[in-house]
């Protein structure tokens, strides 16, 4: 293979000259970051609102929980950015669709919309998981002390069913954090974007993507550390491998 | 006017299958009675229907004169004046000890931190569990467990007390230390609703016994009637096998 390594590539100016190479790649890790935790936040929150009402009672909420994890799980990931992107302006009202069409921050905020969404779908069902392993007398002990169904979830069965899916919860955060990569097919500059770009003006392919592969593994294993020590600060004693 | 009434009764799970067929029973203030048959009778059903955690098609039960089958805003409000013991315990397994005590006082009955804690400790006392107060439900005993939990029913102060099955779980070494306390409870004149296979605990201290055989209340008698003289051909044969050793 006929190919010029050039290490030193990382701090030679980019061609816009607004800095180094080094400083575009972390520039776009402060934006797959952002993004990750934007996104992260919808998926938690929304993930948990569908989680708990696919447990409840009425059969209406689990069959509207259903609905939504079937949808935001199925399509996939690519197509909901273009969807949030492409689509959802053009659905609303003129003036609000080209105003949003405008921003600057138009591509983040489709990206961060269409990721969280469909992450919510995957945390969601792990809520449910989670809340259905605990057993079933958990719930009626509550009920039977006078606990409302709200003040249940909220004393008794959520805070055990977070640590139960806190491993598989961790995972989901991991994945939220690479698939921020496809947002750069809607303009979001972030890791990937960038290490792109690199890899065009400079043509030094393989430390463009090894640097930013260095960077995702770095990043996963920051996420990973954090969260084991999360996890055993959570842990309790006697319940779930708790010592 | 009886504690808990239950009139006319019958639940089915679905509609080929029904568990619990036209029950009537009284429990009158202060009284202790025993639920017994064999399993499957649908004895455990029946008291989870008194504070409505099992919904009910037909029949009316009443608790303190109101009724809990057509209630429904009220619910945790009553839920909170009568106490419950489970089989398994089901201590909530994130809290200490102590705040498996202080919950229901400070969220349902509104009781400040304070006045919760006092109380629970107290309990704790009464059930011989102090010691164990910042410990987690995890590193207790299955008897210790069930101590904990007959306590934390004792802190709402309820009006009765309902125990399903409350040593049927437990290692054979551990079932007395929590009939000592239920008998203890029973002579201060608690009104208790007792599901049990405990024979002995029932000749102790029951006042009247209700033996059920799928899904039906055969018998109802005074303890004396029901031990001396079973009338039913299911109560005598129920009897025959658990009291023979």
């Amino acid at each position: 293979m006929n190919y010029n390594w050039n290490w030193g590539i990382f701090w030679d100016q980019t061609p816009d000259a607004t800095g180094t190479y080094f400083g575009s790649l972390m520039s776009g890790l402060q934006v797959t970051i952002l993004l990750a935790l934007c996104a992260w936040f919808i998926a938690f929150v929304m993930g948990s609102l569908i989680g708990i009402m696919r447990t409840l009672p009425a059969r209406w909420a689990v069959f509207v929980g259903n609905a939504y994890i079937e949808m935001f799980r199925n399509i996939p990931l690519l197509v909901q950015l273009f969807i949030w992107f492409f689509v959802v302006p053009e659905l609303l009202p003129g003036d609000l669709g080209i105003w949003i069409k405008q921003l600057r921050n138009g591509p983040f905020i489709a990206a961060m919309l269409g990721l969280g969404f469909y992450m919510s779908s995957r945390v969601a069902a792990q809520i449910t998981a989670g809340i259905n392993a605990l057993p079933k007398g958990q719930r009626m002990a509550g009920t039977a002390i006078g606990l409302t169904t709200w003040q249940t979830y909220r004393y008794i069965l959520l805070p055990l069913a977070y640590r139960i899916i806190f491993p598989p919860l961790t995972s989901e955060f991991l994945n939220t954090i690479k698939n921020t990569a496809p947002a750069l097919t809607i303009g979001v500059l972030e890791l990937t974007a960038r290490a792109r770009s690199m890899q065009e003006f400079s043509f030094q392919v393989f430390e463009a993507f090894s640097a930013a592969a260095a960077i995702y593994l770095v990043l996963s294993a920051v996420v990973t550390i954090g969260m084991r020590i999360i996890e055993k600060r959570l842990a309790i004693p006697g319940f779930n491998g708790g010592k | 006017m009886p504690m808990i009434t239950i009139e006319k009764v019958s639940k089915w799970y679905n509609p080929q299958f029904q568990v619990l067929k036209n029950c009537t029973t009284t429990v009158e203030k202060g009284e202790v009675v025993v639920v017994c048959g064999p399993s499957g009778s649908g004895k455990s059903t029946l008291i989870k229907t008194v504070n409505a955690l099992e919904p009910v098609q037909e029949g009316t039960i009443t608790v303190d004169g109101l009724n809990v089958t057509t209630m429904k805003k009220d619910l945790p409000k009553l839920r909170s004046r009568v106490g419950m013991v489970f089989q398994h315990f089901e201590l909530f397994p994130h809290l200490k000890i102590v705040e498996n005590l202080c919950l229901g006082q400070t969220i349902v009955l509104g009781r400040s931190e304070d006045a919760a804690k006092t109380k629970a400790m107290k309990m704790l006392e009464r059930v011989g569990l102090t010691a164990h107060a910042q410990k987690y439900p995890g590193q207790l005993s299955g008897g210790q467990q069930q101590r904990v939990a007959i306590a934390r029913a004792l802190v709402m102060d309820p009006i009765c007390m309902l125990f399903d099955e409350p040593t049927s779980a437990l290692d054979p070494e551990m079932i007395n230390e929590v009939l000592d306390v239920m008998v203890e409870l029973a002579k201060e004149g608690m009104t208790m609703m007792v599901v049990t296979h405990e024979m002995g605990f029932a000749k102790k201290v029951a006042n009247r016994v209700i033996f059920m055989d799928a899904g039906e209340i055969v018998e109802d008698a005074q303890k004396e009637d029901f031990f001396g003289h079973p009338r039913s051909d299911r109560a005598q044969h129920f009897l025959s096998k658990i009291l023979a050793h």
